[in-house]
């Protein structure tokens, strides 16, 4: 018995931890957010290259941004009328490629694509291969090992070097050889040579900053630094950024960021918008066609088993009301087919519906029970008369305005006519009191299933991770071995343990 | 703690809540199999006259519709009889009719049943108004059982009949059940129906409930309950053990009748005994059922059986 129960919570807890670690499994796969309301932001950037085309031949290359850390690429396009595009991944970044037999004049090309901020999205950044010797020109070479003869000392590391280094050049006013060196060269290429030039792996990079409706902006020059297998990137006039969030990185390796054969004048300037999307759609759009998922079904189909899948916590709720807490309900799972009903009209609308249209068929089927019908005539009847009780509740609130009223049509007939059966019989057999104490029984666990079901966390759940409902298997299962009290054995037992306390 | 009991008081107190009951009792102790035999009363009374268990004569039974037009032939001249659904239960469906008047018919209460009505019944029986799940079913008429002389006026509109709870053939408690005019003459407990617990060693009377509440006299007569006592008791547990022998359900309800002339007759059995029964003794059933479990099971005689229910059952255990 002991062995056969243990066996039995067993089953029941590895159904669990199965349907947790699938969902987890598919979670973690496809990106569904376990939340409803996740919503991440995405941005849809254009680049605009604009340049004089001499005539010639015209071949525009663009660099794109590469792959970053909290970021995700869901769709680009380049397309830009008359021109050929193709994206060129030969070299170290992908670059936009534009080919035109000949153009001439003002000329200009966008590249769009559209972000999706991930902060789970991470990539393992590669270890730079070498360490580049810089070279320093003349005079400014002295400089140099001067400024990092300075600095060298004071240093543990790259990282607090570079620190030193980016505070060095914004203090006012510089040292004599920083002033001679920023003379010769840009903030960015000066503090990535002097890394260089002392042993650490640091380059300069173009990013873009991130900010909603801007319009016509450049790429900004930053370096990175390589410090514990990661790069760290720093702003030159604000040091260290430990936030990158709002930063796209666009251009990190060798080539430029623009290269126009067979045109002028050639500029880049960038454009930014963003929006707020369910990170379910987003999901959606970059799961991949073999993940069969109720996605993949038809959009009606799709809002029938919305509502389908909640069913099995219906029905744990109604286990649940009647094992434990012991409320009588007519009909074992009359009430979640309620529920169901109520989750399509809406709560209030639907009761009312409900209540007036059961009432109203239990008192047309006293007069019905005198003419003496067969039972199987009698409820073909009951169910002609509910229909026309629904018709004339539908029209009549529909001419009073009250649009809600139409919603007693969602009602299935069937559901209908069994209820007010159902309640006929009971009233006749056990009197209007029992009637009435699971009529209301039937409602309340149907309000209480109906609010589990109509619970946008639940409905997310059911659609999204069907597995869960090993979950909720697992938990009848269990409650179907509960053989402690009722809550409402509490109160009829009430007598028995009086006397005890005598 | 006026409106709750605590389960550990309960379960102090040895009660059996309902879903032990269907778990531990109905679910392990009854054969699914077994259960037409006590659901269908054409069948109990088949198996109780094979058995030799006494019951109520079957005057005759309905299984079509067409039958039901020609019901007062089949009647003729009765004039005390009962209609009841073969697979009814809760006494749904049951009318008893007392006597006959210009042509109509009497119930206990002396409200007047037409022929119509009776047809109705008849009709609605047949089509499974009263049957689990609405499966067709057949509507049985019974003589009527004449209440002994002692009960005239405790019990109103019925004849009070006697709940055993037999546990592996162990009857381990029983209460007497008495109509009310609120019950319409049924004895059932949730219809408002008394309930009567009774001493399982001698059959007196121990106390009353109604709708759950103690009561020490009858509702509509006001007669003092608390002196019954049950003629014949030895034999009535007897013949609640041979119910036990003849279905093999381990956990039974038995209501037995007391008629005037041929003393217990089992009425009908139920392989779902209700709880009610733990409130009418105010006692729990748990230490019987542990006292039964307890015992070496080797299937003694009815008398052993009987006997072991009036010694260890009764005052001790409780």
């Amino acid at each position: 018995m002991s062995w056969e129960r243990w066996s039995y919570a067993l089953a029941a807890v590895l159904l669990a931890v199965a349907g947790i670690a699938i969902s987890m499994y598919r979670q973690a796969y496809t990106g569904i957010p376990l939340l409803p309301d996740e919503e991440r932001r995405v941005w849809q950037i254009e680049a605009r290259v604009e340049f004089i085309a001499s005539g010639e031949p015209a071949e525009v290359l663009l660099t794109l941004p590469p792959a970053q850390d909290g970021f995700l690429v869901l769709s680009e396009s380049g397309a830009s009328s008359g021109f050929g595009f193709t994206v060129d991944r030969a070299g170290p970044q992908r670059r936009a490629h534009w080919t035109k037999r000949s153009a001439s004049g003002q000329q200009t090309l966008f590249y769009q694509m559209d972000l999706v901020e991930d902060p789970q999205h991470q990539i393992t950044p590669a270890m730079p291969s070498e360490v580049f010797e810089a070279y320093f020109a003349g005079p400014y070479t002295t400089a140099a090992s001067e400024v990092l003869n300075d600095f060298l000392p004071k240093s543990t590391g790259a990282k607090s070097l570079a620190d030193q280094l980016v505070q060095a050049i914004n203090t006012s006013p510089l040292s004599q050889n920083m002033r001679l060196l920023r003379q010769g060269h840009d903030a960015a290429p000066l503090i990535a040579a002097l890394l260089s030039r002392a042993g650490i792996a640091a380059r300069t990079v173009k990013a873009l900053q991130l900010e909603d409706g801007r319009r016509h902006q450049p790429l900004h020059d930053y370096v990175q630094v390589w410090h514990e297998d990661n790069w760290l990137l720093y702003d030159l006039e604000r040091g260290r950024l430990d936030d990158t969030a709002d930063l796209l990185l666009w251009q990190t390796g060798t080539p430029s960021v623009i290269d126009v054969v067979g045109g002028s004048r050639s500029q880049v300037t960038f454009s930014m918008t963003s929006q707020t999307q369910s990170a379910l759609t987003l999901s959606r759009l970059t799961t991949s066609p073999f993940d069969l998922s109720l996605h993949d079904l038809p959009i009606a189909e799709q809002g029938m088993f919305k509502l389908i899948m909640t069913l099995p916590v219906g029905a744990l709720v109604v286990v649940f009301m009647r094992l434990v807490v012991g409320i009588r309900t007519s009909g074992t799972f009359m009430p979640v087919l309620i529920a169901l009903t109520f989750v399509q009209t809406e709560l209030l609308a639907g009761m009312i519906g409900l209540v007036v249209v059961v009432g109203a068929a239990l008192l047309l089927r006293s007069y019905l029970s005198s003419l003496n019908l067969l039972l199987v005539a009698r409820i073909a009847t009951l169910v002609v008369v509910v229909i026309a009780l629904v018709l004339i509740l539908a029209v009549v609130s529909y001419r009073l305005g009250l649009i809600s009223g139409l919603a007693i049509t969602f009602f299935p007939m069937v559901i209908l006519a069994w209820t007010v059966e159902r309640m006929s019989i009971l009233w006749e057999e056990e009197g209007a009191g029992e009637a009435l104490i699971q009529g209301t029984g039937s409602l309340v666990v149907a309000v209480c299933a109906y609010a589990m079901m109509s619970l946008e966390i639940v409905r997310h759940l059911a659609f999204n991770f069907p597995e869960l409902n090993m979950l909720v298997l697992a938990g009848i299962l269990l409650l179907g071995r509960y053989t402690g009290y009722r809550l409402t054995e509490l109160v009829r037992f009430l007598p028995l343990a009086r006397r005890e306390s005598q | 703690m006026n409106l709750l009991a605590l389960p550990c008081t309960l379960r102090k107190r040895g009660v059996i809540g309902m879903n032990q009951r269907n778990f531990e009792l109905v679910g392990a102790c009854n054969d699914r199999k077994a259960y037409p035999l006590v659901d269908n009363k054409l069948f109990t009374k088949r198996l109780a006259a094979k058995a030799g268990i006494p019951m109520p004569e079957l005057l005759g039974e309905l299984s079509r519709q067409f039958e039901v037009e020609k019901i007062s032939e089949r009647i003729g001249e009765l004039d005390k009889f009962v209609i009841k659904p073969a697979q009814g239960s809760g006494g749904r469906g049951i009318l008893v009719i007392h006597g006959r008047k210009d042509g109509h018919y009497l119930k206990s209460s002396g409200d007047v049943v037409t022929t119509a009505q009776l047809k109705r019944l008849l009709s609605n029986i047949i089509s499974g108004l009263y049957s689990l799940g609405g499966r067709a079913d057949s509507a049985i008429i019974e003589s009527l059982v004449v209440a002994s002389e002692m009960f005239a006026q405790i019990s109103i509109g019925g004849v009070p009949d006697i709940r055993v709870v037999v546990f592996r053939g162990y009857p381990i408690m029983a209460m007497l059940r008495l109509g009310t005019l609120n019950s319409e003459g049924k004895a059932n407990l949730h219809q408002g129906g008394i309930g009567v617990g009774l001493d399982l060693r001698t059959g007196t009377g121990l106390g009353a409930v109604q709708y759950n509440r103690r009561i020490t006299h009858h509702p509509d007569s006001g007669v003092p309950l608390d002196g019954i006592h049950i003629p014949e008791w030895k034999s009535l547990l007897a013949l609640a053990c041979r119910c036990y022998d003849a279905t093999n359900l381990g956990y039974l309800g038995c209501d037995i009748v007391i008629d005037a002339e041929a003393g217990p007759l089992l009425l009908e059995m139920n392989a779902r005994p209700g709880l009610a029964i733990q409130l009418a003794n105010d006692c729990g059933l748990a230490p019987r059922l542990h006292a039964v479990r307890t015992r070496v099971a080797f299937a003694p005689s009815v008398d052993e059986r009987v006997a072991f229910a009036l010694d260890a059952l009764g005052g001790a255990v409780a």
